[in-house]
């Protein structure tokens, strides 16, 4: 449980905005230095508002997107200094989950061509192929008369579903799953998420699982990070966030969940304020215009993501 | 209930309909009048193409000595030209002239300007630039004097006024090709190939090309038709298929000369080649309504 799969060492990811002849590039912080460790068999969530870098930073670590600065760990070694053969090695072992389902499956292939790409990219011997696509398929709840169907004829959750079944054609140790179920309905979301769960039991998987439903990352997160324009600002174990978040952002977007019991008195903190832009974040902590428990230092400092209590928290505060 | 009784049928034979993609495209051009015609109107045309010599009264290259410029008649049923030879033959003879040239000029269209396109639009960068500014710079010129650049450069004949008009579509096409991928790149299912690690090669022959296929059929559909019309144009100016071998913008040619004593010589094979033109035109309008989402 403890052995990491994957650290994540002070990644960044600029994206340029405009050059000018006589003008200085300006770029967009999509993540600003993230340090995260996932440890083998675990699952790291990663909650955040929208245009926070959650998604980003999932790409970063696949090399979809390619970071500008900073580590990828992968397996003890930094895969951001493979070559092409290598990192295509990689990707064996580490796979993504998308978002859309409507999106991400091509309209024009059956589902057998589908998921037949991933033992063509990694050779998998052509005698195993159906054997393997087969078992898969039957795996993620699916049967093998859906095979010769195109996408279009599927469900949301199944063709998650069949998402999922390409990710886990190779069996790999690492997914990433991107929102995997904010596209569905709320009572598929479960069916997708219990999948997940007994996958990662069966296969041995490992997750990073970003989202923005906090109730969701509850449900399946070991350990959450949450982000705030391209930085962690906490990290903890599931238990301990949800009981008692420390860094106010946390504090904020936890009192948002929405509570079963009627009688339950919560005080809702809500916030003042849009989300800065990241092209110009505001100076110290970049929290601090909307911060209720803001200081003098916060304008001033950035925080340190540092333990506080066995945690960790990037925050003045502490 | 009576309205639920309506909506099961309706939608189980979408379903049908939608799960043989294959056979998609005919249906739908079974649908359309427009559509059903132009393409009825084209096999005929190709057919034609295929059986002329069989059809034909005579033979296209034969003088017949008792018959100058005739006007239609019986026994030559669209007249006879300057040098006594069957016009209706060597108009027939001469479709497999003018629909060769065409459709092959337009499959080297169709390979070089998709593979420029979709590896332009998929690589990007330094590339694409490189790319799209080359097709910048052959764009400038008219596609009919690029083609008779190339015609001069290679000698006349048959064969050099396919690749002339080949080469000289391939700009176009491949911009119009390349907009097209520029929108498939950016799909979810392109970049999970990515994350898969299917190489190039493979994404854009998998990914990008089946869902640009409505694309490059309305577009190369499209480019026959301007095909046909630059082969005779080059036929006509000499640069195309050299006599005798009936070809439509050569008759035109040699009609000119006696529009006032014979108007049968430019007539026909000009009626011929509006015809096929307006064919093809018509039926790569109607491909482009049924392809059309809005539609």
């Amino acid at each position: 449980m403890t052995t990491p799969l994957l650290v994540v060492k002070n990644l960044q990811k600029r994206f340029l905005l405009g050059k000018g002849w006589f003008q200085e590039p300006s770029y967009i912080h999509a993540v600003n230095g993230v340090n995260v460790t996932v440890n083998e068999g675990e699952t790291l969530g990663i909650v955040g508002e929208s245009g926070c870098g959650k998604s980003t930073l999932g790409r970063c670590i696949l090399r979809l997107i390619e970071p500008s600065e900073g580590e990828v760990v992968f397996q003890g070694r930094d895969i951001r200094m493979y070559s092409k053969s290598e990192m295509h090695n990689v990707r064996r072992n580490m796979q993504m989950v998308f978002q859309n389902p409507f999106d991400t499956l091509n309209p024009k292939l059956t589902i057998q061509h589908i998921l037949t790409e991933p033992l063509i990219a990694h050779r998998i011997p052509k005698e195993h192929r159906q054997s393997l696509i087969e078992e898969t398929i039957e795996i993620v709840g699916l049967s093998k008369r859906h095979l010769a169907r195109y996408a279009h004829e599927f469900s949301g959750g199944q063709r998650q579903r069949i998402g999922i079944a390409r990710a886990l054609m190779l069996r790999p140790k690492l997914i990433i799953a991107d929102e995997p179920v904010s596209a569905l309905d709320v009572s598929i979301q479960s069916q997708i998420l219990n999948l997940l769960q007994d996958l990662q039991e069966q296969f041995s998987l490992t997750y990073l699982f970003i989202s923005h439903d906090l109730s969701v990352v509850e449900h399946i997160a070991d350990r959450v990070a949450v982000m705030y324009l391209g930085e962690v600002i906490e990290l903890a174990k599931k238990e301990e966030l949800f009981q008692r978040p420390m860094h106010p952002y946390a504090q904020s977007l936890l009192s948002a969940v929405p509570v079963s019991d009627p009688d339950e008195k919560r005080e809702r903190i809500i916030l003042t304020g849009d989300l800065p832009s990241p092209s110009n974040p505001p100076t110290g902590c970049k929290f601090h215009p909307r911060c209720w428990a803001c200081m003098d230092i916060c304008k001033k400092e950035a925080p340190v993501l540092k333990d506080s209590e066995g945690r960790m928290v990037a925050c003045h505060l502490y | 209930m009576s309205q639920l009784n309506k909506t099961i049928p309706v939608r189980s034979s979408w379903r049908r309909e939608r799960s043989l993609p294959r056979f998609e495209l005919l249906g739908k051009i079974m649908q359309k009048k427009k559509a059903k015609y132009s393409f009825f109107m084209m096999l005929a045309i190709i057919v034609i193409g295929i059986i002329g010599p069989w059809i034909a009264p005579h033979d296209p290259t034969k003088t017949y000595y008792e018959a100058f410029m005739q006007g239609p008649s019986k026994e030559f049923w669209l007249g006879t030209d300057a040098i006594g030879r069957d016009i209706l033959s060597r108009l027939l003879y001469g479709t497999r002239v003018t629909l060769t040239v065409a459709v092959m000029a337009s499959a080297m269209t169709f390979v070089a300007g998709t593979f420029i396109g979709v590896t332009s639009a998929y690589l990007g960068g330094i590339f694409d630039n490189v790319m799209m500014r080359i097709m910048d710079v052959l764009l400038a010129l008219p596609g009919i004097v690029l083609a008779l650049a190339i015609v001069a450069a290679l000698g006349p004949s048959q064969e050099n006024a396919m690749i002339a008009i080949g080469i000289a579509s391939i700009p176009g096409f491949s911009i119009l090709v390349r907009g097209a991928a520029l929108t498939i790149k950016g799909a979810g299912y392109v970049e999970a190939s990515r994350s898969i690690g299917s190489s190039n090669w493979w994404i854009i022959m998998n990914q990008l090309i089946p869902n640009i296929s409505n694309i490059l059929i309305v577009y190369t559909t499209m480019f026959i038709g301007s095909a046909i019309l630059g082969t005779s144009a080059l036929g006509f100016i000499g640069l195309g298929a050299q006599p005798p071998t009936p070809e439509w913008g050569t008759m035109l040619s040699e009609g000119k000369d006696y529009l006032r004593e014979a108007w049968w010589l430019a007539t026909f094979p000009g009626l011929a080649i509006t015809i096929v033109v307006f064919t093809v035109y018509m039926l790569g309008d109607a491909l482009r309504d049924i392809f059309d989402p809005k539609s």
